[in-house]
């Protein structure tokens, strides 16, 4: 009962706007200042600060002309991740168990693929807000090579974003307790923000960490992030990084689809 | 309006409805009524359009559910049981966000939303967070978003279970005055004063099986009698037990219910009943004699009493 007839999934996610708008409303004053100030205090404690004490070296750090210029754009693309998940959790859950949101729209022509459309669009205008007031504010830090790379780089941080909403999402639809977001933050979300290349290069992880640490989803968005940062691009990694969060993407939209419309339409 | 043939629904092992024949037409309000797991809500979400169908026909005007849902649901309106308002949403804005579902111009649904919040009698509440609400008017609300599609058939499953009286009397009047209108309603129930009160037509429920279907008039004349006299005997009185009292009484009526706590003797004449008890020297504590309602009617067909 997945059917679309007569509804474009367009069209679906357009007629969400004014609910999520009036959701972002209720949010946004909050959620402003801490994308300003959050960004502002990491930049300043891990990358100038601590930032201080390591050496500059481009060689070892994939080009970058400074700790700072290596740092900030791994942590945009984690902080991405992290937006992601943070909306695509919690509200989930609230939306199927407790507030039963997802019910009420159901009931109308909206269908399940409408719905996870809707959501994850507002994820990816959550990401945008985010990690452009982000990458705004290290403007002044004079991290970025070029103009333009800052662009491909925020695009970078949506695709990662995105693909990690759409794989959580695909989670919490088919968690019927919250303690399972426990096990994914410790154990998911935790160590790929840690290991994923946003602090050090993955190659300090010996031959077989970094191999894995290049497995993960995150680093394929650090990895894009840093490369259009710097300008050390790579246009053949860049293709398999870009290659690899679309695969996933796409992957999670499915999985997100389908555990949301097995579990709304019983 | 809505038509189904041999209608089943299957969770796993279980099935809810066995295999259920309805058949509603334009204009009537029509009842499912029955006790708590008898198939009521689990028909309803299969004609909402928000449950597959597990085996038999169903048509909702016209259309396949499993084909036509979201069309099916763009001119129903859905009031559930649980209430699946948005709480952090103030009163206006759930009507508002809610017709935006189904595509309506905005201009239009902001005046559709002034006039069902008129309907609704919660046009001082419109600012008001629908927590602060109490739960005849989250409701009313409900209600009140059910209608903002201008649906053809409104569904509504237990429509005033856990309001007080005065609330559901409320929305009795507001639910007449829908159907006066020309609105198809269906509703579930388990309350018989709900179904006598709304129902032109309505079919009995139990354990995922159709056991009786009329107008609640004709299922009181077809399976009870005109009048029931209760008899609530005290507790060891006479000695006896209520079986061995009943089997004493058994000829003063067409048929005697025996219930924990009382006699309902069926007969079309109470006070004869109650007289002839007395005659036969049994004293009951307490004698109610009144007209057989759709609850005998119930506890004919099903042998069970409906929680009430």
């Amino acid at each position: 009962m997945a059917s679309t007839s007569g509804l474009s999934l367009l069209e679906g996610v357009g007629r969400q706007y004014d609910y999520w708008l009036t959701v972002y409303k209720r949010t946004w004053r909050g959620s402003i200042v801490s994308s300003f100030v959050a960004p502002l205090f990491t930049v300043v404690a891990m990358g100038v600060v601590l930032g201080g004490f390591i050496e500059g070296d481009p060689a070892e750090l994939e080009g970058a002309t400074s700790y700072l210029a290596f740092i900030v754009p791994g942590l945009v693309a984690a902080h991405a991740m992290q937006t992601a998940v943070g909306e695509t959790t919690y509200p989930v859950m609230g939306a199927i168990k407790w507030h039963k949101t997802y019910f009420a729209q159901i009931a109308t022509p909206l269908a399940p693929v409408h719905v996870v459309g809707g959501h994850l669009a507002f994820v990816l205008a959550r990401l945008l807000t985010s990690c452009g007031v982000f990458m705004l504010v290290l403007v002044p830090f004079g991290v970025f090579a070029t103009w333009w790379g800052p662009f491909l780089a925020l695009a970078a941080q949506l695709l990662v974003g995105m693909a990690f909403a759409a794989l959580v999402f695909g989670f919490s639809a088919r968690l019927h307790s919250d303690e399972g977001f426990g096990v994914l933050f410790r154990l998911g979300i935790f160590p790929l923000f840690l290991f994923s290349g946003a602090f050090f290069p993955v190659d300090n992880l010996g031959p077989v960490g970094s191999v894995l640490a290049r497995a993960t989803p995150l680093w394929h968005g650090v990895s894009l992030s840093r490369m259009f940062c710097v300008d050390e691009i790579d246009w053949s990694t860049a293709a398999v990084n870009v290659a690899v969060l679309t695969a996933l993407l796409v992957a999670g939209w499915f999985w997100a689809v389908r555990g949301l419309t097995r579990r709304l339409v019983t | 309006m809505i038509r189904a043939v041999g209608l089943r629904k299957s969770f796993g092992d279980f099935e809810a409805v066995k295999g259920i024949d309805v058949d509603v037409r334009r204009g009537e309000a029509f009842g499912f009524l029955g006790p708590n797991g008898a198939g009521k809500s689990s028909t309803m979400r299969m004609i909402a359009a928000v449950s597959p169908v597990s085996g038999g026909e169903l048509r909702i005007l016209g259309m396949d559910p499993a084909v036509d849902g979201p069309a099916i649901r763009g001119r129903l309106g859905v009031c559930p049981q649980e209430d699946t308002l948005d709480n952090e949403l103030n009163v206006h804005d759930n009507l508002y966000i809610y017709g935006r579902y189904f595509g309506i111009p905005k201009g239009e649904v902001k005046a559709r939303v002034e006039e069902l919040l008129e309907f609704v009698q919660l046009t001082d509440k419109a600012k008001a967070k629908v927590d602060d609400l109490s739960g005849g008017m989250k409701r009313r609300l409900t209600i009140a978003r059910s209608l903002v599609n201008r649906p053809d058939l409104l569904l509504l499953d237990e429509p005033t279970t856990g309001l007080d009286p005065q609330a559901r009397h409320v929305l009795w009047d507001r639910l007449f005055r829908l159907k006066q209108s020309g609105v198809t309603l269906v509703i579930t129930t388990h309350y018989m004063d709900e179904a006598e009160q709304l129902c032109d037509r309505l079919v009995v429920m139990d354990k995922g099986l159709i056991v009786a279907e009329g107008s609640p008039l004709t299922l009181i004349r077809e399976h009870s009698t005109r009048e029931v006299a209760e008899l609530r005997f005290g507790v060891g009185e006479h000695d006896q037990s209520h079986q061995a009292l009943a089997e004493r009484l058994a000829d003063l009526g067409e048929r005697i219910e025996v219930l924990p706590d009382r006699l309902l003797v069926y007969s079309d004449d109470g006070e004869e009943v109650v007289a002839k008890t007395h005659e036969r020297g049994l004293q009951p504590v307490a004698v109610l004699v009144r007209r057989s309602t759709l609850k005998d009617v119930f506890l004919r067909l099903t042998g069970r009493t409906l929680v009430d």
